[in-house]
């Protein structure tokens, strides 16, 4: 949200940055396709160069030069430290906990951070949409040590419950992840484009911690299907940097197409 | 040994109507031309099984070949959704379409206790997700040396796999490199395979981090250039990313769709140039 008259940033160009300064100080970073992998690329070209990107394909320390549309582009692999095969990927590398950070998106994530990407309607076996499925997700947000989610902020998205658990967040609450025997701490930050949602340490509620310069706080509350609660005080999230828009917009423009969502 | 057929002959000769079929390829060296010829042969009431359905499986789906889908993520990569494969699920069209949904780390897995002939693996994986309500093939048991409780997800034993690689010699060797995906372990897992490569040579000279598959673990080598395309084979042709994207509007509508699978797959062979 940039301010009015004064277009200077998108919404998803505010998300996207915000994302990639999270990714600061993490050697590591499991990246899911779409929004995750624009910001972790945006993060190895700003404040996080050294950054591992490891995707599911098998690629560990990919540096890609264009965006990739797929997980398995030529790009990943030509670039990368080692190409392993699917499972050495899953069973020696994500499964013991040795990555920091899984990246991930959604298509409905609730209150208490689970993701669906598995189908919208109550009835599996008849769904109102079909969408992709599990992928990596699952086991991503079950054994990286923390996992951070990327999705547009939009009532229909975010949702007081999955209609379906493709993958586990904090479940029903405090001490599920525990109780299930997932060894990562979960979701500990949510980016939107109009804010940061965290979990409150007590409930596992995820929070508004932060807002989006020029955001309406009724506007995402409203945009929000559970009741909200917001962290007093409420951070506004420092504006984009010309620094970081251009690496962005660079990022992008280098990219085929250019839409990666 | 591996016998060196052509694409038609290898395909009639190992895949029957109703056999479990996996076409394995990460996104790199999908076997697309070996998925046409299934089509174009006709077969019928297929279990399909791959990780990643991606387009060559919306074609299968969409032309009528497959009766189930044994599978981890159904999706065009980022392009949005597999819509034969949807219009499948959602309505039914053109039949019914059964469902074996597993996560990637599940799938990776099957295949891996397939090839190493235990009847199942171990993980960590699936658990507090509504997967294991409805697949059948995942479990928890008992670790019998601490007592913690794991994942366990049933072998995948395809009664063919097939694989495309960049090449193989003349006795049938098999060398593919690039993103490996889980190529090795569906072939080693299955009762038989095909593998069509770019091109055979004379000697394969080593690569680093190749993927050697000996004559005698692969049942039929078929010659097929160019037979990941859409998809890629890394040191011989790029993804055509502007094909998958324009899969979309071919794939969104029936008719379309049908229109594309008469002109592209099946007229080729009726009336040749």
């Amino acid at each position: 949200m940039s301010t009015p008259g004064r277009p200077e940033w998108s919404a998803d160009e505010m998300m996207t940055v915000t994302a990639a300064r999270a990714l600061a100080g993490r050697v590591s970073c499991f990246v899911g396709i779409g929004l995750p992998s624009v910001a972790a690329n945006l993060a190895r070209r700003t404040g996080s160069p050294d950054l591992a990107l490891i995707y599911e394909s098998g690629t560990i320390g990919a540096r890609p030069r264009t965006l990739p549309l797929s997980i398995g582009d030529g790009e990943l692999a030509l670039t990368a430290d080692a190409v392993v095969s699917v499972p050495e990927i899953f069973n020696y590398w994500l499964q013991p906990g040795r990555i920091d950070l899984g990246f991930l998106s959604a298509a409905q994530l609730d209150r208490h951070g689970n993701i669906n990407t598995t189908v919208i309607g109550r009835d599996y076996r008849r769904p109102q949409v079909r969408l992709p499925g599990a992928g990596g997700a699952p086991e991503i947000a079950a054994s990286c040590r923390e996992v951070a989610v990327i999705v547009r902020h939009r009532k229909r998205i975010l949702v007081e419950r999955v209609d379906f658990v493709t993958s586990v967040g904090f479940g029903d609450g405090p001490g599920h992840r525990a109780r299930l025997g997932l060894r990562g701490r979960g979701p500990v930050l949510v980016i939107t484009d109009l804010g940061v949602l965290e979990p409150d340490p007590q409930t596992c509620e995820l929070t508004l911690t932060r807002i989006h310069p020029g955001v309406e706080l009724a506007y995402v509350l409203e945009q929000t299907g559970w009741p909200l609660r917001v962290s007093k005080p409420l951070e506004v999230t420092p504006a984009p940097t010309e620094t970081e828009l251009a690496a962005l917009r660079a990022l992008t423009a280098a990219t085929e197409g250019g839409d990666h969502a | 040994m591996a016998e060196i057929v052509s694409l038609a002959e290898g395909v009639a000769a190992l895949v029957e109507d109703g056999d479990v079929v996996a076409l394995e390829g990460f996104t790199h060296l999908i076997p697309f031309a070996a998925g046409h010829e299934l089509i174009r042969q006709g077969r019928r009431d297929l279990t399909l099984a791959r990780m990643t359905p991606d387009v060559i499986y919306d074609q299968l789906i969409g032309a009528g070949c497959a009766a189930a889908l044994i599978f981890s993520w159904g999706g065009n990569p980022g392009v949005g959704s597999l819509h034969r494969l949807r219009d499948a699920v959602e309505h039914d069209w053109p039949r019914p379409l059964r469902l074996e949904e597993h996560s990637h780390a599940g799938m990776a897995n099957r295949y891996a206790a397939g090839a190493s002939g235990l009847p199942f693996a171990v993980l960590r994986g699936y658990v507090g997700t509504d997967l294991l309500r409805h697949t059948s093939t995942v479990a928890i048991v008992t670790c019998p040396f601490t007592g913690e409780e794991l994942t366990a997800v049933a072998a995948l034993t395809p009664d063919v796999t097939i694989i495309h690689a960049q090449r193989a010699d003349r006795r049938g060797t098999v060398q593919l490199w690039g993103i490996s995906g889980v190529q090795k372990e569906a072939v080693l897992a299955a009762r038989r395979s095909l593998v069509t490569v770019e091109e055979i040579v004379d000697e394969l000279d080593p690569r680093p981090g190749a993927v050697v598959l000996p004559s005698w673990a692969v049942t039929a080598v078929a010659l097929a250039p160019g037979g990941a395309r859409p998809s890629y084979a890394q040191g011989y042709y790029e993804r055509d990313n502007d094909s998958y994207r324009a899969w979309d509007a071919i794939s969104r509508d029936r008719q379309t769709f049908l229109d594309w699978l008469a002109r592209d797959i099946l007229d080729p062979v009726r009336s040749p140039a």
